[in-house]
C-alpha cells in the first residue's frame, strides 16, 4: 500500500514540477471551449444546446494530451523496468498511475465545467447533473486510456495511434455521459445514464489495469 | 485444430482447399447476385434500392463475424503463443475492414433514398462506424511495432479488450430506439426460429452470405500463404547474407 501511494505521489509531483500540473489540461480545456464560440458563432440558444455534448468531447481530448506521456518517460529512462522488477504488482503500479493521471486532468476538470458550462449559456438545471456525470465517468479516460497508453509506451510516435486505439473505448462514456445532461436539462430524470456511467466505469477500473499491465509486459520483455 | 497450426501442415491443407473456396465463394456470390440484381421483385416501397440489401446485410454479418474470428485467433495467439494463430488474425483485419467499409457504404447510399439522408448518428450505425475503427487501431498497431513477436501480442490484447463493441452493435437496434431497423431475416415466432422474409428473397441472401464467407477464407489462406513465403523468403535471405 505504502509503495502505491508513493507512486501515486511521484506522480502527482512529477506532473506539477515539470509539466504545471493540473492547470495545462484545464488551460487546454479553456482554449477549446473558447474555441467554440468563434467556430460556431455567438449564438446562445445554439451554445446552449451544444454545451453539454462539447464539454464532455473537450474533457476527453483534454485526457488524451497528457495520455501518451503516462508510460512514455518511464520507459525511456528504465523507471518502468524498476516497477516491474519492484514488489508491487504492475496491475496496480497502472492503476496508481492512472489515478494520478485523474487526479491530474480529469478532477480539475469536473471543477472547472460548470463554469464553462455557464460561459457556454447551458441551462442551469444541468450544472450538478454535468459535474456528477463528470466525476464518475471522466475516471473512464485515465482508466481505459491506461490501455492504449501501455500499448504503444514504447513506440516512437505513438500518440497518434493512441487516439485512435483509445476513441472508440470512450464512446460510451460520453454518449451516456453528455445524455445525462441532456435529460437533466430536458426536465427527465438521469438516474439510468448515471447507472451506466458507474457500470462503464466500473469495468474499466477492473480491466484498465489488468489489460494495462498486460500490454506493458510486452514492452519489458 | 491444433494439428494444422503446423505451417507445412497449414500450407498442405489450405493449398488444397483453396480451389474449392474459391470455386464455392464465386458459384454461390454469382448465382445470388444475379438473383438479387434480375430474378427478385422490387420492393412495394423502396423499389430497386432493396436491392442493395444483397450486398449491405452479408457485409455487416461479415463486419462481426471477422471480428469474432479474430478475437478467437487472437486468445489462442496469447494463451498458446503460436504465430500461425497471429498470422490469422493480423491477415484478416484488413479484409474485415474491407467488408465493415461496404456495410457502411452501401448502407448510406441506400439511406438516402429511403431514410432522406447518407448519415444519421443512429445506435447501430455509430457501433459499426466505431468497429471499422477498432479494425483501423488494429492494423495500425501492427504497422507500427517493429518486433514480430511484441506487435503480435499488443494487436491481441487490442482486439480481445474491443470486443466489447460486438454485442454493442448486435443490441444496439433492440436496446436503443433507433431508426436503424431491428433484425428481420430470421425472427423468434411462436416459439420457434422462422424467415421473416419471402423465401424467394431470402435463397440469394443466404447464397451471398455464405459466398463472402468462402471469399473471407479463400482471400485469408492467400494472404496467410503469402505471410509465410514473404517470411520464409526473409530467413533464407538472413542465412545467405550470413553464410
Amino acid at each position: 500500500m505504502s509503495a502505491f501511494l508513493a507512486l501515486v505521489r511521484r506522480d502527482l509531483l512529477l506532473s506539477f514540477r515539470i509539466g504545471g500540473g493540473p492547470f495545462l489540461g484545464l488551460a487546454f480545456f479553456l482554449t477549446v471551449t473558447a474555441m467554440l464560440p468563434l467556430g460556431v458563432g455567438a449564438k446562445l440558444n445554439l451554445l446552449g444546446e451544444a454545451a453539454a455534448g462539447f464539454l464532455w468531447v473537450a474533457a476527453a481530448l483534454a485526457s488524451l494530451l497528457s495520455l501518451d506521456r503516462l508510460f512514455q518517460a518511464d520507459a525511456e529512462d528504465g523507471s518502468l523496468d524498476q516497477l516491474a522488477l519492484g514488489a508491487l504488482p504492475l496491475e496496480f503500479a497502472v492503476l496508481a498511475k492512472a489515478i494520478a493521471h485523474w487526479l491530474t486532468t480529469g478532477l480539475p476538470l469536473t471543477l472547472a465545467a460548470p463554469v464553462l458550462a455557464l460561459m457556454l449559456n447551458m441551462p442551469e438545471a444541468g450544472y450538478a447533473t454535468l459535474t456528477l456525470s463528470l466525476l464518475i465517468g471522466s475516471p473512464v479516460f485515465s482508466l481505459a486510456g491506461a490501455i492504449g497508453a501501455a500499448l504503444t509506451a514504447g513506440l516512437r510516435r505513438g500518440g497518434l495511434l493512441l487516439s485512435l486505439l483509445v476513441l472508440p473505448l470512450f464512446v460510451p462514456v460520453v454518449v451516456f455521459g453528455a445524455g445525462a445532461v441532456s435529460a437533466a436539462i430536458n426536465g427527465f430524470e438521469p438516474g439510468a445514464a448515471f447507472l451506466f456511467l458507474g457500470a462503464v466505469s466500473l469495468f474499466s477500473l477492473v480491466l484498465g489495469p489488468v489489460a494495462g499491465a498486460a500490454a506493458l509486459r510486452i514492452h519489458l520483455s | 485444430m491444433l494439428r494444422f497450426a503446423n505451417p507445412k501442415k497449414f500450407l498442405d491443407l489450405s493449398g488444397a482447399l483453396l480451389p474449392w473456396l474459391w470455386l464455392g465463394a464465386i458459384g454461390l456470390m454469382g448465382w445470388g447476385l444475379y438473383a438479387a440484381l434480375f430474378a427478385t421483385p422490387a420492393d412495394y416501397q423502396q423499389g430497386d434500392s432493396v436491392r442493395i440489401m444483397y450486398i449491405h446485410v452479408p457485409s455487416a454479418w461479415m463486419a462481426s463475424f471477422i471480428y469474432g474470428f479474430m478475437f478467437i485467433a487472437s486468445v489462442v495467439g496469447l494463451v498458446w503463443k503460436h504465430p500461425l494463430a497471429d498470422t490469422a488474425a493480423k491477415e484478416a483485419a484488413p479484409i474485415g475492414a474491407c467488408f465493415t467499409a461496404a456495410c457502411l457504404i452501401t448502407g448510406s447510399l441506400w439511406g438516402k433514398p429511403t431514410w432522406g439522408t447518407y448519415w444519421i448518428w443512429d445506435a447501430r450505425l455509430t457501433s459499426v462506424l466505431v468497429l471499422f475503427f477498432l479494425y483501423l487501431g488494429y492494423m495500425g498497431v501492427w504497422a507500427a511495432i517493429e518486433d514480430r513477436a511484441k506487435a503480435a501480442r499488443a494487436a491481441a490484447i487490442l482486439c480481445v479488450v474491443g470486443v466489447i463493441n460486438i454485442p454493442i452493435i448486435r443490441f444496439s437496434v433492440e436496446w436503443w430506439d433507433t431508426l436503424h431497423q431491428g433484425p428481420s431475416v430470421v425472427r423468434f415466432e411462436n416459439g420457434k426460429l422462422a424467415p421473416s422474409i419471402d423465401p424467394s428473397m431470402l435463397w440469394p441472401l443466404l447464397a451471398v452470405a455464405v459466398g463472402c464467407t468462402l471469399l473471407f477464407f479463400a482471400l485469408l489462406f492467400v494472404r496467410m500463404r503469402t505471410d509465410i513465403a514473404r517470411r520464409r523468403i526473409r530467413t533464407l535471405m538472413t542465412m545467405k547474407a550470413a553464410a
